[in-house]
């Protein structure tokens, strides 16, 4: 396997591959590898939109030779939250990144003008983009495919206007269906003048022992495909969430002042499954498809002529900018999502941002000739897709104020208190309990996807757990997915990728490892993330958890700030800070 | 790596859609058994995972590698546009083999060809003369192409491709 970092500098126009033997032995590869390549690369105190803040990409050993290890993990000093940037998607970046023969990439440096970037094998092209600045994200996909090579192996991701005008919590597309979407990846893409890069390539994978890979493969795919490990996906998909925590009283609905939503049913996983979906597709070697597709026909004339938009659902958005903004249809659902695509933009930042602007207009801590004129209340969708353009063009320092994220506009315009971010990171569709809010809270990236504290919550539902044994749990699945996100594997493929079948994953591509040497890689993994947040100025002492969620009634009753405050102080004193 | 004729032991699971037959393991008996051949049937399942192509290049080139797998799944405008499964269609009169300048590729029982690697110069006539594709030269200038074995069948989640027993294939859609 090659085990390669490929350095390209976008301001001299050069690039390089070297041997990292080094790194992924001690790092093994994903995040570990792009968390050691971050601090190497990211001069300390550097501005996250200035040249000399890198992005990180690094795949994992077991990418694209296993089910479900399907994805790539993007490194960068976060433009929302000015520390620890990280971000994962799908598609087939992972697949492409193998087979191009670099388990890691790292940019460098700023260009002039719109660029793109052409990997084929060792082949690194750094080409003209000014035709398409400014383009949806959606279409440069159309472009680049008619110019590129490497059809039905390759990866395209690419940023929009949201990127390109360092929108804070701009993502970057991949593959039409899957994002980069948190902590403003599409921002430093745009600082960059990046609109693009493009991944093929036809590297083998050679494997020591075949009979051996082929074994452990045909077990974990098996599992993949007919055990429950992974039930959840294989139908309705992520959005089944919505009716489960609607009926939980943990769906966070108009800016968390509800914790279920009357509307709830009508933008379910079910409905848009029974009335919207029209596909499912996969990322490259999952063969679940849990990429849900919803077909979106409108009218737009007498004449039966419609308009027919392909958008890609998943429980996260359907949140945000449904059950957080109101919004109790799916058409106009949809429409948010697409124009959250069109624009390049992080769906759950964006429809956080805009449910505290809804609330800042309702309270007058700002008024219409604020947002000039738009008068954003709960479910007007045509208000909402205003804002959204009106967000990426700065239309005026109110809108530039939203699009540097919540936290800054309630800065600005006061309603800190309902500025639903923790960690600087707008947060996602879950008002479970006190673990969800412990856990974005300590998470390295403030993510749900850090520890899943919502899922700790729900357990607690059923059999009631003390403070302790809910940061225990935190404490496990902050260290353990630091090593899966390694590997780099799908995490709803996580039930089937135990420490065991890890173990045998590794060793039949050549990586012996025991369980605790793992143990022992994901704390110090964890240790290293932490060690870049402190570096760019993160302190937990100082979070910021807002009033909100003391407010409303979570799936596990009223959250109480000493439970929180006790949570926070044993995870300190179990972390040994 | 097994020779080109005869499939490695694929211990592969059964497909989970729960269609098609499983793979063809251990190692037929000439004349005991009807031959078989790989069927795209139900191409418009297909979700784009891409498992029935390392299934291929895993069990018959023993590695991971889309480029010498036999079965192709092509995107046909990204993945917002329909999946297109490239694999032999098992011509009774297979013209690949006609245009094969060195008697590389023989016609094989049950349609199809089958490819004698010791004579195979790596040319390409074959795959002009097939209009789908179906055959081809990986980077190393080696010919893939299929032989039926059916490994991929057994990774389809989604039931798309078939084995259909054939006693003598007259050609036609």
């Amino acid at each position: 396997m090659l085990r390669r970092v490929l350095y390209i500098d976008l301001g001299r126009g050069e690039s390089a591959v070297e041997e990292r033997e080094d790194l992924f032995e001690e790092w093994l590869g994903g995040t570990g590898v792009a968390t050691q390549l971050l601090l190497e690369e990211c001069p300390p105190g550097a501005d996250p939109l200035s040249p000399e803040a890198p992005i990180v990409f690094s795949i994992g050993p077991l990418n694209a030779l296993f089910p479900a290890i399907t994805k790539t993990v993007a490194a960068f000093k976060s433009p929302l939250s000015g520390e620890l940037g990280e971000s994962y998607a799908g598609g087939r970046l992972g697949m492409a990144l193998r087979f191009a023969g670099h388990e890691a990439v790292v940019v460098r440096g700023a260009a002039e003008r719109p660029v793109y970037i052409s990997i084929e094998n060792d082949e690194v092209k750094i080409k003209d983009a000014t035709s398409i600045w400014g383009v949806p994200a959606t279409v440069v996909g159309y472009i680049l495919r008619d110019v590129e090579t490497g059809v039905g192996r390759r990866s395209i991701i690419r940023i929009g206007p949201g990127g390109e005008r360092l929108v804070r919590y701009a993502g970057v597309v991949v593959d039409t269906y899957r994002h980069f979407g948190r902590l403003g990846l599409g921002a430093v893409f745009g600082s960059k003048k990046l609109k693009a890069i493009v991944v093929s390539g036809t590297e083998d994978v050679m494997v020591p022992d075949p009979r051996r890979y082929r074994r452990i493969y045909n077990r974990l795919f098996k599992t993949v495909v007919q055990t429950d490990a992974m039930e959840k996906y294989h139908d309705i998909g992520t959005p089944i969430n919505i009716n489960v925590l609607n009926q939980l009283k943990g769906l966070p609905t108009r800016n968390f002042q509800d914790s279920s939503f009357e509307g709830a049913e009508k933008i379910s996983g079910e409905v848009l499954a029974d009335n919207y979906l029209f596909r499912r597709v996969s990322c490259a070697h999952c063969p679940i498809g849990c990429i849900h597709i919803g077909m979106l026909k409108t009218s737009f004339s007498r004449e039966h002529e419609f308009e027919i938009r392909k958008i890609s659902y998943d429980f996260e958005l359907l949140y945000a900018l449904g059950s957080n903004l109101g919004v109790s249809s799916a058409e106009g659902v949809l429409e948010l999502i697409e124009a959250c695509e069109r624009q390049g933009l992080d769906a759950i930042s964006t429809g956080v941002v805009l449910a505290w602007a809804t609330e800042a207009l309702d309270r007058g801590l700002v008024t219409l000739q604020e947002t000039l004129g738009v008068s954003l209340r709960w479910n007007d969708v045509p208000s909402y897709l205003k804002a959204i353009e009106n967000i990426v063009r700065m239309e005026n320092e109110f809108y530039a104020a939203l699009a540097q994220g919540v936290v800054f506009a309630s800065e600005r315009y006061g309603g800190g208190e309902f500025a639903m971010a923790l960690g600087k990171n707008e947060v996602p569709g879950y008002h479970t309990g006190p673990a969800s809010v412990v856990g974005l809270t300590v998470g390295v990236r403030h993510s749900h996807l850090d520890n899943a504290g919502y899922s700790i919550d729900q357990r607690a539902l059923k059999k009631s757990l003390t403070p302790e044994e809910m940061v225990d749990a935190i404490i496990r699945e902050d260290d353990s997915r630091g090593v899966y996100n390694s590997l780099v594997g799908c995490l709803f493929a996580r039930g089937v990728y135990t420490p065991e079948n890890i173990l045998e994953a590794l060793g039949s591509v050549g990586i012996e490892k025991t369980e605790g040497e793992l143990e022992e890689l994901g704390r110090r993994i964890f240790d290293e993330k932490y060690r870049f947040k402190r570096r760019e100025g993160f302190d937990l002492a100082e979070a910021r958890i807002p009033r909100r969620f003391y407010e409303t009634v979570s799936a596990v009753g009223m959250i109480d700030p000493e439970t929180i405050e006790e949570m926070m102080r044993i995870y300190r004193k179990r972390r040994g800070w | 790596m097994g020779s080109s004729t005869e499939p490695e032991e694929t211990g592969a699971p059964a497909p989970a859609g729960g269609a098609g037959g499983e793979a063809e393991g251990g190692k037929p008996t000439l004349g005991k058994r009807k031959k078989r051949r790989l069927k795209v049937a139900h191409p418009e399942r297909c979700i784009g995972c891409l498992s029935c192509m390392f299934a291929c290049s895993r069990i018959n080139a023993g590695r991971a590698s889309p480029d010498r797998s036999a079965i192709k799944v092509k995107t046909q405008g990204g993945l917002e546009g329909d999946f297109a499964v490239v694999v032999c269609r098992a011509c009774t009169d297979p013209p690949c083999a006609r245009a094969c300048p060195t008697g590389a590729l023989v016609r094989r029982e049950g349609g199809g060809v089958l490819l004698n690697r010791e004579l195979c110069q790596g040319c390409g006539a074959c795959a002009e003369a097939c209009l789908i594709r179906a055959i081809s030269q990986d980077d190393e200038g080696q010919t893939v192409c299929c032989k039926h074995c059916g490994a991929c069948v057994a990774f389809c989640p989604h039931g798309v491709l078939e084995m259909e027993e054939v006693e003598e294939w007259t050609g036609g859609l």
